[in-house]
Parts: C-alpha cells; sequence; structure tokens
C-alpha cells in the first residue's frame, strides 16, 4: 500500500496536494492540464522532488529518508529511459544488478524478459537503432526484471501514435499484472486512461484530487475535469 | 560532493594563499617601500603590450575570420584545425621561429640590407607585440569563427533575398554579434598577455621593455631582493585578478574545442572583395606558418649535434608533462560533474580562480612559502608541476563542463533511480560520455605543461633544466641551431602527447 499522507509539494508560484492511497496491483492514473503538476506529484513519489510537508508511506514506513534507487519503485521518464552508449541488454543488466556483472544466468533472464516485451534478439544492438516503441519495449523488459512492487509512468509513451500508445499500455499492464505491481500512470488523454486505469485522480487547481473509478468519473466528469477536456 | 567541495577549497587555498603570503611579504620586507620608477615603468610596459597585443589580435581577427567563415578553399579545415596549434605550442619555440625570420641575419634583414634600408630589431615593444600576436591572431579568429557560425543562417537569406549590399549585411548582422563577442575576446587575448613571460624574456629586457613577471624573475634570480619580489607579484596579481573579475561581467567567448567543419550560407561577394579576402586568409597562414616552419627546418641539421643534457631535460618535461596532465583531468573532471549540478556557481568560480594567477605569481608565492624548509632546487620539479596544473584547470574544466551538463541533465534521474552506485556511474556513464573531451583537455594539459617556461625559471638550479628551459638557455648563450634542434624535439615531444591522448579520447569515446 503506497500512502499519500497530507502531502503538499510548493515551488516557486506552484502548490500541489494530495492525500489519497494506492491498492497492491491497483491501476491509477493521473489526468489533468499540462503545468497542473502531474508530473511534479510523480517525481516526489519517486523522490525526485522534496515535499515541504506530509509524507509518502509505502506499507507503512516513511520513504523521506531513502533514495529514489532503493524506493520500492521503477520510474518510467517522458524520455532518456535508455542510456543511449550501452546495448540493450546492459541497459537491461543495470535493472538487475547496477553492478553491470553479466553472468549466464544474467543473460538468460535478459532474454527471457526481451523476448516476453517482443524484442527476442535485440540484446546487442544500441536504444539508436529501435524505433520509439522499441525503446519503450526495452524499458518496460527491465522494469519487468526489476519487478518492484509499484510502476511509475510519466507518459513514456507520448511520442508514439495513438495505436502504439495503446499497444505499450496494455503490455504495461500485462507486465504490472505479472509482476503484482501497482500503476501509476500521468497521461493528458482520457482515451488512455479508459480501459487501463481503474481510478483516477484528476490534478487542477493545486489539488490532486480523491481518485475516483474511472467509468464513473467520465460519465460526470467535475468542472474542473470538463473545462480540460472541452 | 565532498571531493568536489574539499578540491576547490584547496584551489582557493593554493591561489589566495599565494597571494597572501606575497601582500605579507611585500608589507614585511619591502620595509615600506614603495614602487620604484623602474617598477612603474614594467607596470606601464606590461599594461601598453597586452593592450597592444589585445588590439591588434582583436582587429586583425575581425577581417581573417569574416573571409574565413564566406570563402571556401582547399586545406581550409586544415588550416583553422593548425589555428589551435599555438595554444599548445611552447612559447619558446615560436619565439625562436620569429627570431629565425626576423633576426639578424633573417630573410627579412638580408632583404631590406639589399635594398640598402636600416635593420630591423626584433627586440623591444614591437617584438613582444609581434610575438603576442603570433599567438593571440589564431585564437581570436577561432573564437570569433564560432561568433559568425552562430549568427542563424536564415538571417543571412533573408538578407540576400532582399538584396543588401554586403556593407548592410555587416551592419545589421555582422556588426551587432561583433559587438558582444570582441570585448570578450580582446580582455582573454589581454589576460594572456599579461602573463606571458617566456615572451618578454627572450625578446623584451632592458629598462625600457621590461614586463612585470620579467622584473619579478629578476629581483628574484639575480638580485635575490625578495622583498621586492613579492611587491612585484603582488601587483601583478592584483592586475590580472582585476582584469578576470572584469571579464567576468563579459560574454566569454568559446573556441578551445574542435569541430568547426560546419556547412555555412554561401554568399560570397565576387570582385576586389574576393581579393581583400584572399590577402587576409594568405597573411594569417604566413604569419602562422613561416615562423613555425622556420623554427622547425632550423632544428633539422642540429638533431645531428644535440646539446649536452637534452634527453634528461626531456624526460624531466615528460614526468612533468603526464602527472600534471593526470591531476588536472581528474581535478577538472571532479569539479566539472560538481558543478553541472544547478546552483553550484561557487565551484565554477573556484575553478577559474587560477586565471588571475600566472606561473611567476604563483611560484614567487611558493618560493617564499618554502625557502625556510627546503632547497628551491629540489623542488623544482613538483612545484612546477602543481602550479602547471593549477593554471591548465581553467580550460580543462571549461571544455568538460558543457558536456558534464549534458549526461547530468540526461541521466542523472535514470541513474538515481536505478539506484547506481557512484563507481558504476563514472565506469559506466560519465567516462565513456566524457572520454572525447577528457581526451582532449588531457593532452591539453600536457602540451600546456611540457612548453611552459614560468615557474620552472624560478627554481631550477644547475642540471635541473626541464625541455624549454634548456632552449631558452642555448638562445640566451646565442647557440641557435642547437636550440633550434632542441626546440624541434620539444615540438614533437609536446605534439606527439597532445595528439596521443586526444586519439586515446576519440577512440574510448561511446555515444
Amino acid at each position: 500500500m503506497l500512502t499519500l499522507e497530507a502531502l503538499r509539494l510548493t515551488q516557486d508560484d506552484f502548490s500541489l496536494t494530495a492525500d489519497w492511497a494506492v491498492a497492491p496491483g491497483e491501476r491509477l492514473a493521473l489526468i489533468g492540464p499540462s503545468g497542473a503538476g502531474k508530473t511534479s506529484l510523480l517525481m516526489a513519489i519517486a523522490g525526485f522532488f522534496a515535499p515541504t510537508s506530509g509524507r509518502i508511506l509505502w506499507q507503512g514506513r516513511d520513504l523521506s529518508a531513502v533514495l529514489p534507487g532503493a524506493r520500492p519503485f521503477t520510474t518510467l521518464f517522458q524520455d532518456q529511459n535508455l542510456f543511449g552508449h550501452l546495448t540493450v541488454a546492459q541497459n537491461l543488466c543495470l535493472g538487475l544488478s547496477p553492478s553491470l556483472k553479466m553472468s549466464d544466468a544474467t543473460a538468460r533472464l535478459i532474454e527471457g524478459a526481451l523476448t516476453r516485451v517482443g524484442l527476442t534478439g535485440y540484446g546487442a544492438r544500441k536504444p539508436g537503432q529501435l524505433s520509439g516503441g522499441q525503446q519503450g519495449r526495452a524499458a518496460l523488459a527491465r522494469a519487468l526484471l526489476r519487478a518492484r512492487p509499484v510502476l511509475l509512468l510519466d507518459e513514456p509513451f507520448a511520442a508514439l501514435g495513438p495505436a502504439l500508445r495503446a499497444e505499450m499500455l496494455s503490455l504495461v499492464a500485462e507486465v504490472a499484472a505479472e509482476t503484482q505491481a501497482a500503476v501509476i500512470l500521468v497521461s493528458h488523454d482520457p482515451k488512455d486512461v479508459v480501459g487501463f486505469a481503474q481510478r483516477v485522480s484528476v490534478v487542477a487547481e493545486g489539488a490532486a484530487s480523491l481518485p475516483v473509478e474511472t467509468k464513473a468519473l467520465l460519465a460526470d466528469p467535475p468542472k474542473v475535469l470538463r473545462d480540460y477536456l472541452g | 560532493m565532498k571531493l568536489a567541495f574539499g578540491l576547490a577549497v584547496a584551489i582557493a587555498a593554493l591561489i589566495l594563499g599565494s597571494a597572501a603570503i606575497l601582500a605579507w611579504h611585500a608589507r614585511a620586507m619591502a620595509g615600506g617601500r614603495l614602487l620604484a620608477p623602474a617598477d612603474f615603468a614594467a607596470l606601464r610596459f606590461t599594461l601598453l603590450q597586452a593592450a597592444l597585443s589585445a588590439g591588434f589580435s582583436a582587429l586583425l581577427a575581425v577581417p581573417v575570420a569574416r573571409a574565413l567563415f564566406r570563402r571556401r578553399f582547399w586545406g581550409q579545415s586544415a588550416l583553422i584545425g593548425l589555428m589551435a596549434a599555438p595554444f599548445a605550442l611552447p612559447f619558446v619555440v615560436a619565439v625562436l621561429g620569429l627570431l629565425t625570420i626576423f633576426g639578424r641575419a633573417g630573410p627579412v634583414n638580408m632583404a631590406l640590407g639589399a635594398l640598402g634600408l636600416p635593420p630591423f630589431s626584433i627586440y623591444g615593444l614591437h617584438g613582444v607585440v609581434m610575438a603576442n600576436v603570433f599567438f593571440n591572431l589564431p585564437l581570436a579568429t577561432r573564437m570569433l569563427l564560432h561568433g559568425w557560425h552562430a549568427i542563424p543562417p536564415e538571417r543571412f537569406r533573408l538578407a540576400q533575398s532582399l538584396s543588401m549590399p554586403p556593407a548592410a549585411q555587416f551592419r545589421h548582422l555582422e556588426l551587432p554579434m561583433l559587438r558582444v563577442q570582441l570585448p570578450g575576446i580582446a580582455v582573454t587575448v589581454f589576460l594572456i598577455c599579461l602573463t606571458s613571460f617566456a615572451i618578454s624574456l627572450t625578446l623584451g629586457g632592458g629598462p625600457k621593455a621590461s614586463t612585470l613577471e620579467l622584473a619579478i624573475y629578476q629581483a628574484l634570480r639575480f638580485e635575490f631582493d625578495l622583498g621586492r619580489a613579492a611587491l612585484l607579484a603582488t601587483v601583478q596579481f592584483s592586475l590580472c585578478a582585476i582584469v578576470t573579475l572584469g571579464a567576468l561581467r563579459l560574454t566569454l567567448p568559446d573556441g578551445f574545442g574542435t569541430g568547426l567543419a560546419r556547412q555555412s550560407v554561401l554568399f560570397a561577394p565576387k570582385g576586389w572583395r574576393r581579393g581583400l579576402d584572399v590577402f587576409w586568409i594568405a597573411l594569417a597562414a604566413l604569419y602562422l606558418l613561416a615562423p613555425l616552419l622556420a623554427a622547425l627546418l632550423r632544428g633539422l641539421p642540429g638533431l645531428a649535434d644535440l646539446p649536452n643534457g637534452l634527453w634528461p631535460a626531456l624526460a624531466r618535461s615528460l614526468a612533468v608533462a603526464l602527472a600534471s596532465a593526470l591531476l588536472t583531468t581528474v581535478a577538472a573532471l571532479i569539479l566539472a560533474l560538481a558543478a553541472a549540478r544547478p546552483g553550484r556557481r561557487w565551484i565554477e568560480l573556484s575553478a577559474m580562480l587560477p586565471l588571475s594567477a600566472s606561473g611567476l605569481v604563483l611560484g614567487t608565492g611558493l618560493f617564499l612559502a618554502l625557502r625556510p624548509f627546503a632547497q628551491p632546487d629540489d623542488l623544482a620539479l613538483p612545484v612546477t608541476m602543481l602550479v602547471n596544473t593549477l593554471l591548465a584547470l581553467p580550460f580543462v574544466f571549461r571544455l568538460l563542463l558543457p558536456q558534464a551538463r549534458q549526461v547530468q541533465q540526461n541521466f542523472d534521474r535514470l541513474s538515481e533511480s536505478l539506484g547506481l552506485t557512484p563507481m558504476i556511474r563514472l565506469r559506466y556513464v560519465t567516462l565513456p560520455l566524457l572520454a572525447r573531451p577528457l581526451g582532449y583537455g588531457a593532452g591539453l594539459a600536457a602540451a600546456l605543461s611540457m612548453g611552459d617556461l614560468g615557474v620552472i625559471t624560478l627554481f631550477a638550479g644547475q642540471g635541473g633544466a626541464t625541455l624549454p628551459l634548456l632552449v631558452q638557455n642555448l638562445i640566451g648563450a646565442y647557440r641557435m641551431d642547437q636550440a633550434a634542434a632542441a626546440a624541434l624535439i620539444l615540438v614533437l615531444a609536446s605534439f606527439s602527447l597532445f595528439f596521443l591522448f586526444d586519439r586515446w579520447g576519440a577512440r574510448h569515446a561511446d555515444t
């Protein structure tokens, strides 16, 4: 259980509050206009942005002193999810053991993860030789290997077309199901949310609202969401 | 982070500590003496030669850079590449080249004699300025060329579609760029010329053409007047510090780096303007190449009769250069990685601090500080290495910083989210991505250290000379053929070191 307890983020004249929890295995979306603080909230959870007040708890334990890499999360950023100068296999290996020691067992695990995301035989290539969708798949393969309890996604597929994006999100859902991970997805497109997220939090006007069931929310959107959707 | 903090503090302590020791000695030993008339003359001459050199270099660089920007010719990229060379060229070699061409028996005076004209002497103010321009005109040209390439090509296309004549293009497109760039370039050259000890040592001298640094050297080495040396060094340090502080307010140009082979807009006018451009390019090329070739060719016959002590001097120089290249690169890397994080301007400042000191100033400070504990002779090489490291640091730091920022921006969060340990991150992320500027920077530091003739002149005793000092001593003894042969070996060693480090970086670069 990931709990945001009376969390408040501030930076210059930006401010955001959140006070809710994510259940194990749940898929939650943060939706709202750009600049409202979706990414800031996700980065605060990941450990890159210190909150002004309130706490972030994992199974009741305060994470504020825990470094990003030691938190129980895998983060997929908007871009730069792979080291361009390392091969795909090396990038995946960093997910398993940050010492980049490639044993036979590791190599088998990596090849298995690559096969799972449809990249069989791509281990020796460099990210620059892959398409945008394939790069996303490689990053997901690493998430699969890391098998952390929560996946944090900051619109990592925003640059892909609609069909490919839907395909990637269903792959995310599969990976999350296999590792029994909860997912928090940042998105600005309600189409991404339908069919993927069970609950949605609207991030606007200085607050990340209490998550509501997706269908109910979209059937009767509150005013801030109506303004955003237009 | 702690390492970078300690390093920044150590640099500040060395530079400011030297300055404090100098000021204290100047007060204690000069006994309330103020500057003598001869010292005022040295101060005046220092400012005059630096101002003239900066003015000529910056102004001549304008037509040369403009011609290089708008013309295309065979060997152009080689010429632009070669313009980076004087920065890493040992001073003594260039001085030797100028002496060969403009000296008493050189081709210029032969021609003047044949025409029945009075001979031209390279010694004195004009010789010092000519040598400074030889070093700084190529540097200023490269910096300005960067400025020209930074003008968006769309603007040139727009100007041409409006059929603007070249004069109007100059006024509307090029002059605004020059107004921003030229002051910074002039100040950079001025600062370099304030500390060009090796040039004034050979071509200057006497009451009329003595710089502050030359006066420091004479006070310390010949008169053994430590108070006067400390006083002069304090003046020199204050001068450089004021100019450096002033320079920080200007846009400081880039131009030490490589990569100027960009395709530019071709809008070159024909007719007499073409002739003029050819003239400027030819003049710059001749002024750059003639002394260099003269020095090298003159050295060839002397290879059969190498001076005594050449090989030990070469070994000493190589040892100093390698150690100082290693130290400079490691220190610059630590500081650049720390400064790449936002809000660390003070680290950047401390890395640039050595610009306000010169080899002679630091040398005098260390000489006074260490004298009670050890013989100067014994410390010559370690002190030279330390001072060379400090002096090369700002340049290598500036080379690394942009790329370090890039790596930080692109991969810092990813590395942290994967929990990479500092060693793993250094080995698999930072070093491969920074290999190219690291190699280039190490090469530059090695070449600068190899050719340095500054602090070693204060410390070296009998038989402890580095190769540049050996060349200088041979010039002083008018054994020009042997000096030229030793200089040839110095250039070969210096450029080989640079080339090896640069190649090493390019080979390990992983992008």
